[in-house]
């Protein structure tokens, strides 16, 4: 899922000052899975806003409202009833509902309450780590299932390189070697032969290199 | 501020907590009257949501009180409670309150006096602080 972590309250504490009334929008998918901007986190930032501006003197009405995702548009259709008592939106959501909310509601600003993060998965309760980068051409099923897009910091086709140390990247010994991953998982496969199968060098036009992409299915589009 | 009286929340485990300080009340130990208790089933049951809203609603402290480390009732219910107070109380830094008005405090069922003793000093504690801005700013 896409990671985000809380910007620090200080920030938004200066997006927000301006306005008496505001609408403090959370998202059901992705940042309720990172405890990021779900609706507990919601209420935990309308109270923190409110106990900060009303420590220094000041007012605010913080409407809550999460929604099942901001990032299609039939969902925030449904803010249209509740946007006119609003003089700004903060979204909890990733920047793609960020946008999406500021996209329709052009005469409302909006602001962003989390920073995006990455593509990741749960490693355990409480910690998620970067897997996916969308580099738009698969190459999992020769690696083993370890993406080195995503995992090695190098971003190398054929690894490892030369810093690769006791299973770790040289970057930090926090963070596994990737193509470490990779042959561990390749001799498990008993596929060790496919390693000397030189990988061509990444076509980036499919990974953001052209412009920012788009997918239309035509079967689906109207 | 003077002759403030400090609203203290604490939240206390129905099986450790509590039961000190039903205890310390059949043993007719003094404690403030301060301390307003709030019964729950495991001190991991208190979620960060609930100790904020306290501190919005104008409580001056704010504690939980769970069984002894490893002897939690519900194996682990007081350690998470444990990090969940530590978070929340980098998050009061952030808004502006002093992070020593939230703690977390442990004691068996038959620590009576234990409860009485840390209910005394919190509240001591808390006088010392003053009252919370946000409690002052609601009676403005």
């Amino acid at each position: 899922m896409i990671t985000a972590e809380r910007k620090p309250l200080e920030e938004l504490i200066q997006y927000v000052k301006p306005f008496k009334r505001i609408l403090l929008l959370g998202c059901n998918e992705c940042v309720t899975v990172c405890a990021a901007g779900g609706r507990k986190e919601v209420g935990l930032l309308a109270s923190g806003l409110q106990m900060a501006l009303l420590k220094s003197g000041s007012n605010i009405e913080i409407r809550q409202h999460t929604l099942e995702r901001q990032c299609d548009p039939e969902y925030v259709e449904e803010l249209v009833p509740m946007i006119d008592g609003a003089e700004a939106v903060m979204s909890m959501a990733c920047g793609c509902g960020v946008q999406q909310i500021a996209m329709r509601f052009k005469d409302k600003p909006v602001f962003p309450a989390v920073n995006t993060k990455f593509m990741g998965a749960s490693e355990r309760q409480g910690v998620w780590a970067e897997r996916c980068q969308g580099c738009g051409n698969c190459l999992l099923g020769t690696t083993g299932g370890i993406c080195p897009i995503a995992r090695c910091a190098k971003q190398l086709m054929n690894g490892p390189c030369g810093g690769s140390t006791g299973g770790n990247c040289e970057i930090s010994e926090d963070v596994d070697c990737a193509w470490q991953l990779i042959w561990d998982r390749l001799k498990a496969l008993g596929l060790t032969d496919r390693y000397l199968d030189i990988i061509p060098a990444k076509d980036w036009r499919t990974g953001g290199g052209s412009g920012p992409r788009k997918i239309i299915r035509e079967d689906l589009a109207e | 501020m003077e002759n403030f009286e400090p609203v203290i929340v604490a939240f206390c485990c129905h099986y450790c907590a509590y039961t000190a300080a039903d205890m310390a009340g059949s043993q007719r130990l003094p404690y403030p009257a301060n301390v307003k208790i709030v019964q729950v089933p495991c001190s991991g049951k208190v979620d960060a949501l609930h100790l904020v809203t306290a501190f919005e609603k104008g409580a001056d402290g704010v504690y939980v009180a769970g069984c002894l480390e490893g002897d939690c009732h519900f194996k682990k219910g007081n350690e998470r409670a444990l990090r969940r107070i530590n978070y929340v109380k980098k998050y009061l830094e952030e808004i502006g309150l002093e992070s020593e008005r939230l703690e977390m405090v442990n004691m068996s069922a038959g620590m009576g006096h234990r409860f009485a003793q840390l209910a005394t000093e919190m509240t001591e504690k808390i006088r010392r602080l003053g009252p919370s801005p946000i409690r002052t700013a609601i009676a403005q």
